[in-house]
Formats: C-alpha cells, structure tokens, sequence
C-alpha cells in the first residue's frame, strides 16, 4: 500500500471515516437489537450477521484486504477454512 | 537503505510475492492468531451447547461498559489507520498525534476492562466460579494481552522506532502499517467476542 499519491490517500482517509460511523452505528443496531429479547436461535442469527458485516469493514478497509495481493489472500482462505473446520468439527461430532 | 541488510524485500515488495516480506510474515502470524482464537471459539460453542443452563450474556456482564469498550476499540482501529495514511501523506507530526490517540485509546480499554473484572471479583466471580465464567475470563484475558501487547509494540514505535523515518520513511511505513494490521485484528476478534460473550 506504500508509496500512494497524497489525493489517493485523502479519498482512502475519507473512506475510514465512513467506515467508523458504519461500525459505530451497527454497534448501535446489535446492542439495541439484543434488547428485543429475540429467541436465542434468531439473536444469534443476527448478532453473527451484524458482526460479519463489521468484521468484513474491518478487513476490507482498514486492513486493505480490498486492494491486497493474491497470496495474503491465499494465505488468508487457508486460515478461515481451518478456523471454520476447528470451529464447527467439534460441534458436530459431539452431535 | 535496508533492502542491504540481512532481510530482503523489507521496504520494497518481493518480485515474486508482490508485497513485502514484513507484510507477509505479520499475515502468517495473524492466520496462526485465526487458529488461536479460532480453538477458543470452538471450546466456548461446545461448552456452551452441552449445558442447558447457560446464563445469556446480558444478564451477568455489564452491557454499557462492553458497549463502551467497543466503541473505543473501533475508535482507535481508526486512528491507528489515520497515523498510517499520515505517514504515507509525509506528515510525522499528524502520525505521532494519531498514534498517541491509539495508545491512549488501548489503555482505556484496559481500564475499562479492570473495572469489569474488579466488579465480577467483588461478586466473587472466578474463573473456577463455572464453565460460563471460565470462557469468559479465558477469552477476555487473551484479548486483554493481546491490547497489551498492541500497546507496547506501538508505544515502541511512537517513542524509539519513529528515527526509522529519518534514514528510511518507506520501511517505516510499512512497519506502521504491519502494526496496524495486527492492532485491527485485535479490534476484529473483539467484534466478535462482544456479541457471543455479552449480547447472547
């Protein structure tokens, strides 16, 4: 990401602003939403929805996944399959 | 500059690779942090769904407080990544105030965070109190060292590692930008401890 034009890196700026105010406002959204006292099935749906939007933000733009080269994704598809296998494997064997 | 030391490719990407060394290697150890986090995660669903009494969040933790926290962790991931695009506009003076905002930022989450404990151990709440307090304390705490230790890598920078931009602007920048990537991913796995430890 180095060596960018400073008009690049102003518009890049004004995106991480936009960024916050969407994650300070989905903060907002997944706590005022907790309060409905949804069924526990249906919180968590929309609790790991609302999170995955911010986390994606997160990654996208602040950790420049969105303009990133093939092999940190490479890397990164790697990690997230074996964090999924490590997550739900467990689970469903002790089904 | 230092593409003659002993690592290659510091400031300037690898032919190869298209990016620099220290970005991939700050990628490898942020993918074994996935697996680290990813273990606990698994521990707490199976712990969580094993049980039938297991307490919702929101009616043994503090809310508000988790709320702040969050808005202070989301905060400084935007200032640290202001202290970077300073750097890359050739501004020091803008990255040394972002940056402090950072650090700051980090400590008020730490100290948020005592409070919390404080209260809970008032309460006698322990880790060894149950399985719900025990993948509470287990899972904040490894978040809590890793701000930690956010704090003090970005401290270092702030303090001594900033006389980098003298002799070599482009390898600090990137060294800035490598500690960002580790300091939001510290802010991304709190996105997802907040709801899962608090909300549910």
């Amino acid at each position: 990401m180095s060596g960018h034009s400073p008009e690049a890196v102003k518009k890049q700026v004004r995106t991480y602003i936009a960024v916050f105010a969407a994650l300070a406002g989905l903060t907002v959204l997944t706590v005022g939403v907790s309060y409905l006292k949804l069924p526990l099935g249906a919180a968590i749906a929309l609790a790991l929805l609302i999170a995955s939007v911010k986390g994606t933000l997160v990654a996208a733009f602040f950790m420049h996944l969105i303009s990133e080269k093939k092999i940190i994704w490479l890397i990164l598809v790697f990690a997230v399959l074996f964090f999924f296998l490590i997550l739900l494997y467990p689970s469903w064997h002790a089904l | 500059m230092s593409e003659t030391g002993l690592i290659k490719h510091i400031s300037h990407p690898h032919p190869v690779t298209g990016v620099t060394n220290s970005k991939l290697g700050v990628w490898c150890f942020l993918a074994s942090e996935i697996m680290l986090f990813g273990g606990l995660f698994s521990a707490y669903i199976l712990l969580r769904t094993g049980v039938t009494d297991w307490p919702r969040g929101h009616e043994v933790l503090n809310v508000p407080l988790a709320t702040l926290n969050t808005m202070v962790l989301i905060t400084s991931s935007v200032t640290m990544v202001m202290s970077w695009a300073s750097l890359e506009l050739k501004n020091l003076s803008k990255f040394k105030f972002y940056m402090t905002i950072t650090v700051l930022l980090g400590i008020a989450f730490l100290v948020v965070k005592s409070f919390e404990y404080g209260h809970k151990f008032e309460h006698h709440h322990f880790p060894s109190t149950s399985n719900f307090y025990a993948t509470y304390f287990t899972l904040t705490g490894l978040h809590g060292l890793h701000v930690i230790g956010g704090i003090f890598v970005n401290l270092y920078f702030l303090l001594f590692g900033v006389k980098m931009w003298e002799k070599d602007p482009e390898q600090f920048t990137g060294r800035i930008e490598a500690a960002g990537l580790y300091w939001h991913f510290v802010d991304l796995v709190w996105i997802f401890l907040f709801p899962a430890l608090y909300l549910l």
